[in-house]
């Protein structure tokens, strides 16, 4: 809604003074480039200022200023500064945040402005999750998937099969475990808490690893929402869990990640779900002696494959030196420097050179399993398609929110997700 | 005045509901608090204390490494003051004249504060960014008071016209009679019993704009110009994850120059409220 509002008042405020946007010339030769970096751990602000610093020694003509940004409130920020032609030259975000933006002729099209060398060092599927009808509008450069964390000591001594990403557990599997585990760790305690603050997300990039894809391009174009066996296995194996099994808590459901590393550190829970980042928080936060692993997500028919949306860094179309700027990204972006900024943010690079760096296949902190995944990771589903945000927040939000906690059965949130979703997207596809 | 004598059970129920409502109030300060000073571990337990069990300065320590929180708290207070300054100066005559003079203007007056209050700041933030941009004043400290003003004039002067009407007309009258003129009236009559009105309006002016966050977020672009509710954003990661500690002791240093000047102002605004209300 806060979306819809600032775009149409953007427009309006647009049409009222006509402004355009300026293109500075420097009076002293040197072109200077903001880069508003969303970097906000400790180790990773360091690394993203240490090689602005290399770049700026190194490069005399070009200084490129650094901008801390929020993630908190970056959309809403870009969007504004986009409307007064006063956007930063290079742009860190997430895939999932540009489509707005690309399909509003925001940002650049990257195609004719990165080197080969680029290019080529991230696979396919990586520029899928920046790549807007016929452009290329940001570079992927880290991503994370989701892993369970779990309390070693409790899985162990459980006798439970520990899974590998060559031999993970399936979602059958997976429930089958947290029943066991549950009932070898007694009362008022969890085999899994699943925190789920925002279900769609979750729900979707875990739903691809059962061939779930919910979001089906038909023959002319048009998006509609299919809700198949496939992408039942997910959310049907997490309703099981928290609403039949209960090796699950229900009391975490609206949690973030964070909220349910107490009860994880105290042995309340075995297993938590997260993405691949929160290691950091645990490496700092574990009380001494605190034994931890990070285990691959089930895999379902279509193996361990997950959506991600990527960390991403754009160029804004108003930014009279695009060119300036893709060459300090083409910098910033070599695989040692990918690697550098990867550590600092405990994610993985989506580079396959700086992938293949040691250091990110160690078994400490389980970067190794991590790794492992990286090849099997895709596009979030629907990221692109048009209608998403709102789809998200008034229909799949509150259904799956509902579904978990048993408040409503499978059929009625399949009748949700489709109908009262197909009704949405149909309003933004209009020809 | 027997009426006004309350039972013992009675009393005890207002106090009891005084400091339950106290608690309330109080409570997220002091969980703030607590957490500034505890250690990394500590903010994960299940079973988390009032008091730290180790407490530390490695949360202050780390919030001013990683952070430039004296040069944003620098740039708040610079912001904040003048816009307090402004919008009392500002509000000050038009509150009295909107009191005294209840005509169209008055009514006019109202309308204004009233419609100002209902526009949201998304609503306003683009028109506001491209009217800045035109006088060249984004990326300027002076533009962000200037919105501030903008933003808590309405109010200011809701407030002000109030403490104005208050002021009995009968005392300016009497002024007049005894040979005062306009201004001597205003000065010497009506100004000193305004003050407690205009220290609160001023201080409300002063805590809107030291709490802003969205107008300096998009107004403000170079790191040395960010207030500090933008650069404690910086604490805060995707997902809402935080840095917690760091952000709880740079957080409640923030809100130190609020409770500061609440401490100094307090009894200035609640004597020069009750001056006058009982004969001695």
């Amino acid at each position: 809604m806060r979306r819809r509002i600032l775009t149409l008042t953007a427009a309006l405020a647009l049409l009222v003074t006509g402004c355009t946007a300026g293109n500075e010339t420097p009076d002293d030769g040197v072109v200077r480039l903001r880069f508003q970096s969303l970097a906000w751990q400790k180790e990773s602000v360091d690394a993203n200022r240490q090689l602005v610093k290399e770049w700026n020694a190194t490069h005399p003509d070009v200084q490129i200023e650094y901008v801390q940004g929020s993630w908190d409130s970056v959309h809403d920020q870009l969007l504004t500064s986009f409307e007064g032609g006063e956007a930063p030259d290079i742009i860190h975000d997430a895939s999932d945040d540009l489509a707005d933006f690309a399909y509003g002729g925001d940002l650049a099209d990257l195609r004719p402005l990165l080197p080969e060398r680029l290019r080529a060092d991230i696979p396919a599927r990586s520029w899928e999750t920046t790549t807007f009808g016929e452009g290329v509008y940001g570079v992927p450069f880290l991503q994370e998937p989701r892993v369970i964390i779990a309390n070693r000591k409790i899985l162990e001594s459980s006798g439970v099969r520990l899974p590998t990403p060559e031999e993970p557990w399936t979602w059958t599997e997976f429930r089958q475990v947290t029943q066991d585990l549950t009932r070898t760790m007694g009362s008022g305690r969890y085999a899994v808490a699943w925190p789920l603050k925002e279900p769609v997300s979750v729900s979707l990039n875990l739903g691809l690893s059962a061939g779930g894809q919910l979001f089906h391009r038909e023959a002319d174009g048009r998006v509609t929402v299919r809700f198949t066996e496939a992408d039942a296995v997910v959310a049907g194996t997490i309703h099981d869990q928290v609403v039949n099994d209960r090796t699950a808590p229900r009391t975490t459901l609206g949690s973030g990640g964070s909220d349910t590393l107490p009860g994880f550190f105290a042995g309340k829970y075995a297993m938590v779900p997260l993405g691949f980042a929160y290691r950091q928080q645990i490496a700092q936060q574990a009380p001494k002696g605190f034994e931890w692993t990070v285990l691959p997500a089930p895999a379902g028919d279509a193996g361990l494959t997950q959506g991600v949306s990527p960390q991403t860094l754009s160029i804004a179309e108003d930014s009279p030196y695009k060119k300036e700027a893709a060459a300090f990204l083409d910098f910033f972006l070599r695989p040692e420097n990918m690697v550098r900024l990867a550590r600092g943010d405990w994610m993985l690079p989506t580079g396959t050179t700086a992938l293949a760096d040691p250091s990110l296949h160690t078994a400490r902190d389980g970067w190794a399993t991590g790794a492992a995944v990286a090849e099997r990771l895709r596009p979030a589903p629907a990221q692109s398609v048009r209608g998403y945000p709102e789809w998200k927040d008034k229909v799949a939000t509150p259904a799956f929110q509902e579904y978990y906690s048993g408040a409503i059965d499978g059929a009625e949130l399949r009748r949700r997700l489709v109908a009262d979703g197909n009704r949405v997207l149909a309003r933004y596809q209009r020809k | 005045m027997s009426a006004l004598r309350t039972s013992r059970p009675a009393r005890f129920g207002q106090y009891a509901a005084l400091l339950a409502y106290l608690v309330f109030l109080a409570f997220p300060f002091l969980w703030l608090v607590s957490t500034a000073f505890k250690p990394a571990p500590e903010l994960a337990s299940l079973h988390p204390t009032w008091i730290p069990k180790d407490p530390t300065f490695a949360n202050f320590r780390q919030a001013f490494d990683e952070q430039p929180l004296l040069g944003a708290a620098g740039n708040s207070l610079v912001a904040a003051v003048a816009a307090a300054v402004i919008a009392v100066a500002v509000a000050t005559p038009l509150a009295y004249v909107t009191a005294r003079h209840r005509g169209r203007l008055a009514s006019v007056a109202t309308g204004w504060v009233v419609i100002s209050q209902a526009f949201p700041f998304v609503l306003v933030i683009i028109p506001l960014f491209l009217i800045l941009k035109n006088l060249h004043l984004v990326n300027s400290v002076f533009g962000l008071v200037l919105v501030y003003v903008v933003w808590s004039l309405p109010f200011a002067l809701w407030m002000l016209t109030g403490y104005v009407r208050a002021v009995p007309a009968e005392l300016e009258e009497a002024a007049a009679v005894d040979g005062a003129g306009r201004l001597r009236t205003l000065v010497s009559v009506t100004a000193p019993l305004l003050v407690p009105g205009i220290v609160a309006t001023a201080l409300f002016a002063f805590v809107t704009a030291w709490n802003e966050f969205f107008f300096a977020l998009v107004l403000l672009k170079t790191p040395e110009k960010q207030t500090l509710p933008v650069v404690l954003t910086h604490f805060i990661g995707a997902e809402g994850v935080a840095d917690l500690g760091p952000l709880a002791a740079a957080a409640f240093l923030a809100t130190l120059p609020s409770l500061v000047v609440f401490g100094f102002l307090q009894r200035r605004i609640t004597g020069g409220m009750l001056a006058g209300a009982v004969k001695s």
